[in-house]
């Protein structure tokens, strides 16, 4: 059987069962820069839709400005997609949720678009608990408007390459001021390690408020030189022989696999590394919202950015759960339920 | 008695030179300090009139302020129904000594002012009639301390100024009863207790002006029938009732003066009608970060199916822009509600404006325009509220509410709002059914020539349901898209679709019984003054017509209005004649001389002497205007004034 015409099984709403053909989860060709990170990105997710059998149909996909927020465009067909404004995701997506609480809201943002135009929308997500799945593709940099740096820019990091303007700023770690800001599913990955990614994307999926992923993604045009901790070349600096990497060909996608505890050094298409370190299960519980700031604040010193989940809990309501709308989504409302009687009316209007 | 007012002994009637007596023709105005508890006693003032049959409005001019600035509530009672702005009181009250000089000193000669004792303001001027009254001596009569109560002073201090409500009762009139019917209202149920208080200083105030002040003074009030089955409304308020009633599902907000009162009314009245006996909400309220994410949640919940509604003033407007912009390209229903105020960033956030009609009707970037309804009236803020709700499913498109501060938060008079004819129109909306049976659909194609195309919204159980909604130049097919062709199309169809919506929209309201050269066009609130300045003219030999502008884009009623008449006015309440521009571009060219242009732009709500001397001096009836209502006269001296 061709890989079009297989199916997927998916569960709505009411419990029932729907077979979909994998189209539906797919999107049209991306018109990303070949090796681009964030397309490794869009294959994990539409991996993890499948996996956890999201509903299409009541699934709708948005984005900001930039690069990243072209990828809704490459997944997920058969869901409603919204290529909003710049650093304004959040407030669409809590626009949608609040027409139909019954719809997932996968939000796809870039650095730029979350981490500098967008930081408040961001963080006020974060504080409602909106139920969404937020991905930023976190490059540190502009791609769109050629290569200037985001808010995510490491500290000393060049313009576009080594002799350019130096980034005096220190970066935002985003997984910090999510947890910061109250997101209750806090995760890192690279967009390369599909095997730390797809569970890490399926959890999102499944969990019901704020679910915010920071997923390293390298840009292979603008934040390709050695200095870069969002490239390859300089994880190659700091590699330790814990982890074996297989030589991945320049702009093809990087793949690589973390080892839990252990630090990852990811050669980027130019030569330059990165060193990721993929948490260690011992090192964190994942349900103090304390200890993995801590966690996070420490290794923001140490040159490394650490992945896996650092936060979760399951058991804050959401934003939406706290609005104590009807079952029905609004959006469905009909006007016995939209307007009041005339009696209602003559009420007010004596009390006038 | 102790204390003497300074003119008691000389005859009233000698000392009121200008003008001279009226009867139900009246204008106070109180000067008190902002935080000080006079509202309870304006009000009171206000609704004894109101219950006296007497046509009236009230307006609370206010500062930027919680406490300590000084603030006036003008008041009006006419019995020809004039209940717009007058700017000279025949009554002023002086409670706050920061103004009471200032206030004394714009007095129009043989006005009465009522001033407490240590102001010391009879010496200002010797062509107003000055009565000192006692007020500090007074309430302490009235309402003596109970031992151990700490906050005496405090509640002292609120409680003086329902004095003046009785010293003012006497002095115009207003009967007793309707006084007190009026306290007991402003302090129900639990409130009782504080009722008697207020009652009794009322009563005082009232006794020691009776025992005082001379009889027969000149500036009166009757009993008249003229408020049956009338109430009292602020725009803001009428406003929520019509969102509620237009089946308003999300409302997202930031608070702004002069709005947050509608987005706070509205909240109230969901909460209280629109849950349902198990306590669940067929509605959603947030209280957004700021204006950037209160549209964009508004834009969110229109494009996934809600009647999403958002209230803001300028400053939001400008915010909101770019989303704006973009739910117009992208084709959203959207209602936004600009209560207008007075410049950017603060500005005169608590004075009225007309000043954004221009940048609402073109909000956005590349080619924008909008619908922009306008309501002249608390009536219409309830009923423009229901339709725009109902006009931006329909044309799927942002709709502008563009009311202002003097209709949003002042009371005004209106007949019990009317309940909804109309079922709620959804637009043109397409279930996962229609979507089988039509086999699919395009997004942005024109089926029915008319502009607006079909949508569906997210959650619709169709594999043919989805599209991708974009910012980006898109074709009929919502695919992305930069050609030249698909972008035109695109526009022109937007272009044709407004225009659609043009004539859909609320006609104009004529007044032109008979034939005459000068029209007047206005809009808003500015209609009250429009109905003034109408007499007045009559009464000074020139008739006119008038047409009150109700949406944007212009009714072709509204162009051939202008073709009716050999000069037209338009008055609106801004600097640039903003709505006398877009009328510009409209009428053919052989019109455009026709259209001139009366402005006023203080912060104050403009009144009749802002336009009917301005439209005299224009005809060449009277020899010039100056002062009030010349502002533009004196700017455009190039302009003819007549033809």
């Amino acid at each position: 059987m061709a890989a079009s015409e297989a199916k997927v099984s998916v569960r709505t709403f009411d419990g029932r069962s729907l077979a979909l053909p994998v189209v539906a989860f797919q999107g049209s060709a991306s018109t990303l820069c070949k090796g681009c990170g964030h397309n490794s990105i869009t294959s994990a997710l539409i991996d993890a839709c499948k996996a956890v059998g999201v509903d299409p149909y009541r699934t709708v996909k948005l984005s900001g400005i930039g690069c990243s927020s072209k990828t809704p465009a490459y997944f997920l067909q058969a869901s409603h997609g919204f290529n909003a404004l710049h650093g304004r995701m959040p407030s669409v997506a809590t626009g949608a949720s609040l027409a139909n609480h019954r719809l997932l809201c996968i939000g796809i943002s870039g650095d730029g678009d979350t981490a500098n135009i967008g930081l408040g929308q961001f963080k006020h997500a974060c504080r409602r608990n909106l139920p969404i799945v937020y991905i930023v593709e976190n490059n540190g940099c502009y791609g769109l408007t050629k290569g200037q740096f985001s808010a995510t820019a490491d500290l000393h990091q060049h313009l576009r390459r080594e002799t350019g303007e130096e980034n005096l700023n220190s970066p935002f770690d985003l997984c910090l001021e999510a947890i910061c800001g109250g997101a209750t599913y806090v995760a890192r990955s690279f967009a390369g390690d599909k095997k730390q990614l797809l569970p890490l994307l399926k959890g999102a999926l499944k969990h019901k408020g704020t679910a915010f992923l920071d997923i390293i993604s390298p840009c292979v045009t603008f934040n390709d030189f050695p200095s870069s901790t969002k490239s390859w070349e300089w994880a190659r600096d700091h590699e330790e022989p814990l982890q074996e990497l297989g030589f991945v060909p320049r702009l093809d996608e990087i793949e690589v696999e973390q080892k839990a505890g252990q630090s990852t050094r990811v050669q980027m298409h130019d030569g330059a590394w990165i060193t990721l370190r993929a948490l260690h299960h011992d090192e964190l519980d994942v349900t103090c919202r304390a200890s993995a700031m801590k966690l996070l604040a420490e290794t923001k010193t140490n040159e490394e950015l650490l992945t896996g989940l650092f936060y979760a809990d399951t058991r804050r309501d959401n934003f939406i759960d706290t609005l104590n709308v009807v079952d029905e989504p609004l959006a469905s409302l009909q006007q016995d339920d939209l307007r009041p009687s005339k009696d209602v009316l003559d009420t007010i209007m004596s009390m006038l | 008695m102790s204390t003497m007012i300074e003119t008691a002994e000389r005859p009233a009637p000698n000392l009121i030179r200008q003008p001279s007596g009226t009867i139900n023709d009246l204008a106070i105005r109180v000067g008190t300090v902002n935080g000080s508890g006079s509202q309870s006693a304006n009000l009171v003032l206000l609704r004894s009139l109101h219950r006296m049959g007497i046509p009236c409005s009230g307006k609370n001019v206010f500062p930027s302020n919680i406490e300590g600035l000084p603030t006036w509530f003008h008041i009006r009672a006419s019995a020809k129904g004039y209940v717009g702005h007058r700017l000279d009181p025949q009554i002023l009250v002086c409670m706050n000594a920061q103004t009471a000089d200032d206030d004394v000193r714009q007095l129009k000669p043989g006005s009465i002012c009522i001033y407490r004792d240590e102001l010391h303001l009879a010496d200002l001027r010797d062509d107003v009639t000055f009565f000192s009254v006692p007020f500090s001596r007074l309430v302490e009569e009235a309402y003596p301390a109970e031992a151990g109560d700490k906050g005496y002073r405090d509640k002292l201090r609120k409680v003086i100024n329902m004095v003046y409500v009785g010293v003012v009762s006497y002095v115009v009139g207003i009967d007793f009863d309707a006084i007190e019917w009026s306290i007991r209202r402003e302090f129900p149920g639990r409130k009782a207790k504080a009722a008697e208080i207020n009652i009794a200083a009322a009563r005082t105030g009232h006794a020691w002006a009776e025992a005082n002040l001379p009889r027969n003074l000149p500036y009166r009030v009757e009993r008249m029938d003229a408020t049956n089955g009338q109430v009292l409304i602020e725009g803001n308020r009428a406003a929520a009732i019509g969102a509620m009633f237009g089946g308003a599902s999300v409302l997202t907000w930031y608070p702004i003066t002069p709005s947050s009162s509608l987005a706070e009314y509205l909240e109230e009245m969901l909460k209280k009608y629109r849950t349902r006996p198990d306590g669940k909400r067929t509605f959603t309220v947030v209280q957004a970060e700021d204006e950037l994410a209160a549209i964009g949640m508004a834009v969110g919940a229109g494009w996934a199916g809600a009647r999403a509604i958002t209230a803001t003033a300028g400053p939001g407007i400008s915010l909101m822009a770019e989303f704006v912009g973009l739910a117009y390209f992208a084709e959203i229903p959207v209602v936004i509600v600009d209560v207008q105020r007075m410049g950017p960033s603060t500005g005169l956030p608590t004075r009225t404006s007309q000043g954004d009609i221009l940048k609402l009707h073109y909000l956005g970037h590349g080619d924008c325009k909008h619908i922009v309804l306008i309501p002249g009236s608390v009536g219409e803020c309830y009923s423009m509220a229901i339709e725009a709700l109902d006009l931006a499913q329909r044309f799927q498109t942002p709709v502008f509410m563009a009311t202002d501060l003097d209709l949003g938060m002042n009371l005004w008079l209106t007949s019990s709002f009317e309940y909804p004819t109309k079922p709620i129109d959804h637009g043109k909306l397409l279930s996962a059914e229609d979507l089988e049976r039509l086999g699919g659909f395009e997004r942005y194609r024109d089926i029915d020539a008319d502009g607006v195309c079909y949508r569906t919204v997210p959650g619709t159980e169709h594999p043919l349901a989805a599209y991708f909604t974009r910012g980006t130049g898109h074709n009929e097919k919502s695919g992305y898209s930069e050609r030249p062709e698909d972008w035109k199309r695109n526009l022109d169809r937007l272009a044709r679709k407004l225009e659609t919506a043009r004539c859909a929209l609320p006609e104009p309201v004529i007044d032109e019984p008979r034939r005459t050269s000068v029209g007047i066009v206005a809009y808003g609130g500015t209609h009250y003054a429009i109905v003034e300045s109408r007499d007045a003219l009559r009464e000074r030999g020139l008739d006119t017509s008038y047409c009150r502008l109700r949406a944007l884009p212009v009714h072709d009623a509204v162009i051939d209005f202008i073709d009716r008449h050999d000069r037209v006015y338009v008055v609106e309440q801004n600097r640039d004649a903003q709505v006398a521009t877009i009328l510009k571009t409209v009428v053919p060219p052989r019109l455009v001389d026709r259209i001139r242009s009366i402005t006023h732009y203080s912060g104050t709500p403009i009144a009749v002497e802002n336009v009917a001397p301005a439209i005299l001096a224009r005809e060449g009836l009277t020899e010039s205007t100056n002062g009030h209502g010349g502002e533009r006269l004196a700017r455009k001296s190039d302009e003819p004034t007549t033809e």
